[in-house]
């Protein structure tokens, strides 16, 4: 043992192996010290997020009423489009005006080891030293779709610590990790001049659940062409929007020009970003933009309502009928729809 | 419980520009199985902890080759226990002779690794000698 690990924090050495009345305990307590500005415990409470564990729940219990007035900003696009290097220069512009700013980054996980490179911290280092800065790795252990599992409960958890801006980096995507939309109020989507030509733009995805588009790396050649087509092709339409009356239809998003390395455009995407807020604040819950705080509140409860079914099926004493039916299902004797009927009417009749 | 990845961030401080060696280590981890936090080159003290805070790491791995290393090394131990991270495990990596090591171990550095040091024993040691987190 060196010399610090014997040292160790008086907080670890005792929760080494708690039980859950303290763990609940530790986690309210945790909670407290966030809301009053505590950055170690904002980060400690942010792994147990991370470790779903009881302590997190015990927290969030705490926090989540006290969320809800954070502006969450999903930002999305392909490996090597710039997102960090965009989300690092308008945390930068926020800055500018004081606002305390937080960044929950998620890189993808190894599916074979587990282990993970967190580098998205590589384009923010400049505000290390800034204690209204708060930047967040996150593994996405296993989860697909470029968010983590805990994602929506660290931004909430980042909202009640008093962050009005977070914004949400997700894994590189490719055109169909659309997840971030369904839990950011504000989607922007990172595209790099060479995104190919018109019917790129028109495809199914990603780019249809953007508020905003932004062409990154805006100095480079075929930027602005890059921004036209993707003007000519995502914004026409309002009359067929008309038509289709309340059907589900893509959104109509902004298409603006920025460089995140040299700043170029990004006070525009900010502005964008605050006049997005304050319209979705101004409407209140009649406006289009509370579709993505129900979508939000509907992806939480349906992950913890899945989890917990899935804890209450496994718990010792139905382990040995669950393995029967599952038995019966891997040798088609069952099949899968009446092995799920069978284990939720099990859970119902007591 | 005990799933969870221990999380490690891999900075650079002082002014050298080789990061060849942390970016191998980094990869090196990763396929261990840790969270590896990479911060890049040039990196003072200050962000040193700061990143090493925000993100809750476990250990603390600082690859230096610049001969700053008795200036730098402890100030970032300093750092951490000033911000409450005395259980965070600190080694060190790089070019930094044998006279050194014991002052640096004195400082609160847990483990220096010199050249010809293998990924394998890294992680060995870092899985032997990192703190037990809670769980629950």
């Amino acid at each position: 043992m060196t010399e610090a690990a014997q040292g160790g924090s008086p907080e670890r050495v005792e929760t080494a192996n708690e039980g859950p009345a303290e763990a609940v305990e530790r986690g309210q307590a945790l909670a407290e010290r966030t809301r009053a500005g505590e950055r170690r415990a904002l980060a400690r409470l942010l792994t147990e997020v991370e470790n779903r564990s009881r302590a997190a729940e015990a927290a969030l219990r705490i926090l989540y009423p006290l969320a809800g007035e954070a502006h969450l900003v999903g930002v999305t696009g392909a490996p090597g489009a710039g997102k960090s290097t965009l989300v690092a220069a308008l945390v930068g512009e926020a800055r500018k005006s004081g606002r305390p700013v937080a960044v929950l980054a998620i890189d993808p996980s190894s599916p074979i080891t587990g282990g993970a490179i967190l580098g998205d911290r590589v384009r923010m280092q400049a505000y290390a030293g800034d204690p209204d800065v708060f930047i967040r790795s996150m593994a996405s252990r296993g989860h697909v779709g470029g968010l983590a599992t805990s994602t929506v409960a660290a931004a909430a958890v980042l909202d009640a610590a008093g962050f009005p801006l977070v914004f949400i980096e997700t894994v590189g995507t490719g055109q169909s990790e659309v997840e971030v939309a369904a839990i950011a109020d504000t989607t922007l989507v990172v595209q790099a001049p060479e995104m190919g030509d018109e019917v790129q733009a028109i495809k199914a995805g990603l780019l249809e659940v953007a508020d905003i588009v932004v062409v990154n790396k805006a100095d480079r050649p075929g930027a602005d062409r890059a921004a036209s087509h993707l003007r000519s092709m995502l914004t026409v339409g309002a009359q067929h929007d008309r038509a289709m009356g309340d059907r589900p239809r893509p959104k109509r998003p902004e298409v603006l020009l920025a460089s995140g390395a040299s700043g170029q455009g990004v006070p525009e995407v900010l502005a964008s970003l605050d006049r997005r807020e304050a319209k979705r604040r101004a409407a209140g819950t009649s406006g289009e933009a509370d579709g993505a705080r129900l979508a939000r509140a509907e992806a939480q409860v349906w992950g913890i309502l899945a989890e917990r079914l899935r804890g209450r099926v496994r718990e010792p004493a139905r382990a040995a009928e669950t393995k029967v039916v599952l038995r019966a299902v891997a040798d088609h004797e069952l099949d899968p729809y009446a092995a799920a009927d069978r284990l939720l009417a099990a859970l119902t009749d007591r | 419980m005990s799933e969870r990845p221990i999380k490690v961030l891999i900075a650079k401080p002082g002014l050298d520009g080789h990061d060849r060696g942390a970016k191998v280590l980094a990869r090196g981890l990763r396929d261990e199985g840790f969270e590896v936090v990479y911060t890049g080159l040039r990196q003072t003290p200050e962000m040193v902890v700061s990143a090493a805070l925000q993100e809750d790491v476990d250990v603390v791995g600082l690859s230096i080759l610049s001969g700053a290393h008795m200036t730098l090394l402890p100030r970032i131990v300093e750092g951490l226990r000033a911000e409450g991270l005395d259980d965070v495990l600190v080694t060190a990596g790089g070019i930094i002779p044998d006279d050194d090591i014991p002052a640096l171990t004195e400082a609160g550095v847990s483990r220096v690794f010199g050249p010809g040091t293998t990924i394998r024993q890294v992680a060995d040691y870092i899985r032997e000698n990192v703190q037990p987190r809670a769980e629950g």
